[in-house]
């Protein structure tokens, strides 16, 4: 009985503390996927948020109308599910009180975070998210009024790619294989049949599967039998290499197209020499970089042992989008800091300039990589 | 026609995995009337304990079968020993809970060792055939053989052997049998032993099949699984390898001829309709009357 009180006591003193520290840090919420489908993407995140947030205290905290302020991170896993993504929105927000949320990721997570970020007037951005969706509004047709991305939307992305296939690939026939109960790849899917059809290109098989399957022959025997010149696959890195497999195991030897889904080095461990040769679509790339993302990738590469990948960049620039707002607003406020971020002219990123203009969505622009012998190869760039 | 034939393979090794596990799901109901919600995550540890081996040694194809099949059959009878045996005369709602919960905690405890995909080895080089229009590798015609073999082993011994008789007379009576001096007790770890063995073996065969593997590839096949084993008769032996080979057909066969997006619909839906004409499955009994 004594040691229960004790620890009540205790409990509560680190309650108070904590409430005590409230204003003279800010405090960033992170929602991510650490554990379930896409463990790689959250822990992505969490070492380019932790290495942001060391890299401000230990230059004495943000400077926020002339005191410089110390970051607090509070880390909330979703688990890569819609429902607990929008679970833990609701907690880092009205619970843990941050000034601003970062994150989620996947599309399907980030949707449902918005609109609760959206209903709670706190600002939000997804470092990761190009779902067209998340930033708009469903009912009204309009932006998001408290929700911005730091990367690019599958609408550019669809074209970028559509336009690759055509011209630099040569290829008039597509086949497009996706996940329908996932939300970036559905979008992903459509879009660019959609684009691709208007270019002049013909998509001659589209088809789907669900999360969590991992046969995927019979529509690839559908698609064979279609015998399309490209195969467009915008899955996640965790399908990819099996599709690839089952594919090639077919007899299938068409060119593999794929989105910024793609990006995390797994795919290479994973898919080994049945990806080799693929092109995808991402939203920056080590060997063009400029001296703000060579920075990045030296001082990523010194802490975690391993190059950085997109999302661990995206959510980097997400940070820095959200530090300079910050300090342009020069005050604590949700409201303050959302109208900093929405006037934001230009901002010189890991993965490239950025502006806002109007909508949660930034201008920039995207590269073509290509997946040579365990590496990802610069091939092209892409402007909006 | 080749057309046909090619998802006519594709549906034969979809089918042969799901009946491997479903029997798992349908021999303990059939002893316990009880279902073991932990199969399908015993099914993901058998591809981890292959993985597992695969990377100490590098041993032929059958031995390292038979010792996953040995290692998930271990893990399945001691589940049975320590979670669900206390529990045999609680009420069967408890038992189940405790099924969900074995199944969280194997699930979680291979997350947590192995949080990332792992890409599993090829235990040896598998070729393509080509028969005009037709492929298929000798890695699927291993997967089948194996299925059918194991299947048939497994026929053999139910319907052969004093532990397969033994096995029947408790799913028939419960009650009067260990009166006639038929160790109970025995028989129920062996046939969580079996069953567990032959999902271990799916597990292996599903990650040489589709080669990346995670600590949650166990619920969604489980569930499919479990779904097999109801619509042959949750229960019966036979049944569970009709009702496997069913669905791998239905949703290959689904994919194949109509838009893709439509697969779980249509599978489940005529499954439903099956279920409304045989409720007990289609080689299922209704559970006997006690007066």
């Amino acid at each position: 009985m004594k040691n229960f009180s004790l620890f009540f006591a205790v409990l509560t003193l680190a309650v108070v503390v904590g409430c005590g520290g409230g204003s003279s840090s800010a405090k960033i919420g992170l929602n991510v996927e650490l554990t379930g489908e896409m463990p790689a993407v959250g822990a992505s995140a969490k070492n380019a948020a932790e290495m942001f947030v060391n890299e401000v205290n230990k230059a004495g905290g943000l400077e926020v109308a002339g005191k410089k302020l110390p970051l607090t991170l509070v880390i909330g896993d979703n688990a890569a599910k819609a429902d607990q993504a929008a679970a833990v929105a609701q907690r880092l927000i009205s619970q843990d009180n941050v000034i601003a949320m970062i994150g989620p990721d996947a599309s399907a997570c980030a949707i449902p975070a918005s609109e609760i970020a959206e209903s709670l007037k706190c600002p939000m951005i997804s470092p990761w998210s190009t779902n067209p969706k998340t930033t708009v509004d469903a009912t009204s047709g309009k932006p998001k009024q408290y929700v911005f991305r730091a990367c690019f939307i599958d609408t550019f992305q669809a074209r970028v790619l559509a336009k690759f296939v055509l011209n630099n690939l040569n290829a008039r026939t597509a086949a497009v294989l996706y996940d329908v109960a996932s939300e970036a790849p559905n979008g992903q899917a459509n879009l660019f049949k959609e684009t691709f059809e208007e270019s002049g290109g013909s998509v001659v098989a589209f088809e789907t599967y669900t999360t969590g399957d991992r046969d995927f022959s019979a529509q690839l025997t559908k698609i064979k039998a279609a015998n399309p010149e490209v195969i467009f696959l915008p899955a996640y890195y965790n399908d990819v290499p099996l599709i690839a497999q089952q594919a090639r195991r077919l007899g299938i030897d068409a060119q593999l197209v794929g989105s910024d889904a793609w990006s995390s080095p797994e795919i290479i461990k994973l898919g080994g020499a049945d990806i080799n040769d693929s092109y995808f679509c991402n939203h920056y790339s080590t060997e063009i970089a400029t001296p703000v993302a060579q920075k990045f990738v030296s001082d990523y590469k010194a802490k975690y042992g391993m190059a950085p990948d997109d999302v661990a960049a995206l959510t980097y620039d997400a940070f820095g989008l959200l530090a300079q707002a910050i300090k342009e607003a020069g005050k604590l406020e949700r409201q303050a800091i959302r109208d900093a971020l929405a006037k934001i002219q230009k901002y010189e990123g890991v993965t490239g300039t950025m502006q806002f203009a109007g909508s949660g969505d930034p201008i920039k622009s995207a590269v073509i990589l290509q997946i040579k012998d365990g590496q990802f190869a610069w091939v092209a760039n892409a402007q909006p | 026609m080749t057309y046909f034939a090619q998802q006519a393979i594709n549906a034969i090794q979809l089918g042969s995995i799901y009946a491997l596990i479903a029997l798992g799901y349908s021999m303990v109901y059939g002893v316990l009337t009880m279902i073991n919600f932990a199969h399908g995550d015993i099914f993901m540890v058998g591809a981890f304990f292959c993985l597992l081996l695969a990377s100490v040694v590098s041993l032929p194809f059958p031995v390292t079968l038979v010792i996953v099949m040995l290692a998930t059959g271990m893990l399945g009878a001691l589940i049975e020993r320590f979670a669900y045996r206390p529990l045999r005369k609680a009420p069967r709602v408890s038992a189940i809970i405790t099924a969900l919960g074995c199944g969280l905690v194997i699930a979680n405890t291979t997350l947590s060792l192995s949080p990332y995909a792992q890409p599993m080895p090829a235990l040896f080089a598998s070729t393509s055939y080509h028969f005009g229009g037709l492929t298929i590798s000798s890695l699927q015609i291993l997967i089948i053989s194996v299925a059918v073999v194991l299947m048939t082993g497994l026929d053999f011994l139910i319907r052969k052997t004093s532990y397969g008789i033994a096995m029947r007379a408790i799913s028939f009576d419960a009650a009067t049998v260990p009166l006639m001096g038929v160790p109970v007790n025995r028989i129920i770890s062996m046939t969580f032993f079996i069953g567990a063995g032959l999902g271990g073996a799916a597990g292996m065969l599903y990650g040489l099949a589709y080669p990346v593997i995670a600590a949650s590839m166990g619920i969604l096949v489980g569930w499919k699984a479990f779904v097999a084993a109801v619509i042959g008769g949750i229960g019966s032996i036979r049944g569970a390898v009709l009702g496997g080979f069913l669905l791998g057909a239905v949703e290959v066969m689904a994919v194949a001829f109509l838009p893709s997006t439509y697969r779980d619909l249509i599978s489940y839906s005529l499954l439903l309709v099956i279920l409304i004409f045989k409720p007990y499955g289609l080689l299922g009994r209704p559970p006997n009357q006690k007066v």
